[in-house]
């Protein structure tokens, strides 16, 4: 219950942000919203293939396949699993929070997880985009570094107990 | 349709209009700060100090949410207008990996503690992944 209420706490702050715009900065709402509308819009298609990975990981992987393939014994390949997904993962984290949550809840680690946030920092279609701005050279250092930062990110977490 | 399937289905749905209020929030959040604050105005934050810079450019990306391509152009720009290398790698790689305003999303879902500490560690490795891919492009 209170879960729900902390929920629907965080939109009604939002609305009181907005009234308070309303007051100070009334030409500024119907843009906000009319963009707000608009990314709805995008954000609905990653909602639907989140959706139906979910349905499809609730059905298919059971808790016996999550410690085989992402348990710690599972040795390297549990990383190139994490890191993979969140490289080839697209659209806004809090779209994949549902998912991430529905992974913890059958056993993955926080480690894994950490590690799969960190590495959507690389995102392969707009790696030509950054070489464009910084050069080739920067984009595949960077490309490296940030691969070898998330599993360091992940084995930090897989240290900490929560 | 049998009924683990349905079981799937339902528990799945249930997991996704739980978080329904916080993705609005969110949304509409992103749509109030990308209309009343110009990215013109963001260049004016940053000091020209490398130190302060990387700060004000990590807490920046921390802070703004959109498409990476937003944070290669923003970047762009900064690295255009005399910011420091480190600094806007900082901005870029926070864009990404901190999230200030999806922060009640994921505390919900994953709880508060491992939130917390997951974005305080992400904005600390924003700057160390920074001075090392700038000290790294600056030697090769």
């Amino acid at each position: 219950m209170n879960k729900k209420v902390n929920t629907w706490n965080f939109l009604v702050a939002v609305i009181i942000i907005y009234a308070i715009t309303g007051i100070l900065r009334p030409e500024a709402i119907m843009p906000s919203i009319e963009f707000s509308f608009n990314l709805i819009i995008k954000i609905v298609p990653v909602f639907a293939i989140i959706f139906a990975l979910m349905v499809g990981f609730e059905y298919f992987v059971s808790e016996e396949k999550i410690k085989k393939y992402l348990g710690a014994s599972s040795g390297k390949k549990r990383w190139i699993i994490a890191i993979g997904a969140g490289i080839l993962s697209s659209g806004p984290i809090y779209a994949w929070y549902p998912m991430l949550g529905a992974l913890k809840k059958k056993g993955v680690g926080f480690g894994l997880i950490a590690a799969f946030i960190y590495s959507r920092a690389i995102k392969i279609p707009l790696l030509p985009i950054m070489a464009y701005f910084f050069g080739i050279k920067y984009t595949i250092v960077l490309t490296v570094v940030l691969i070898i930062m998330s599993i360091v990110q992940g084995m930090i977490f897989e240290k900490i107990k929560f | 349709m049998n009924e683990k399937l349905t079981k799937s289905i339902k528990k799945s749905t249930r997991q996704m209009i739980d978080l329904l209020p916080i993705f609005i929030g969110i949304v509409f959040l992103i749509g109030l700060i990308n209309k009343l604050i110009p990215t013109t105005a963001y260049t004016l934050i940053f000091t020209k100090n490398p130190f302060f810079d990387s700060i004000i450019g990590a807490s920046l990306g921390s802070l703004l949410v959109g498409s990476p391509v937003i944070s290669y152009i923003l970047g762009g720009e900064f690295a255009g207008q005399g910011i420091n290398l480190v600094a806007v790698t900082a901005f870029m790689i926070a864009w990404v990996t901190v999230g200030v305003i999806q922060f009640p999303a994921e505390s919900t879902t994953l709880g508060k503690k491992f939130a917390f500490e997951r974005n305080i560690l992400s904005f600390a490795f924003s700057i160390i992944s920074a001075i090392i891919i700038v000290s790294v492009v600056g030697v090769i």
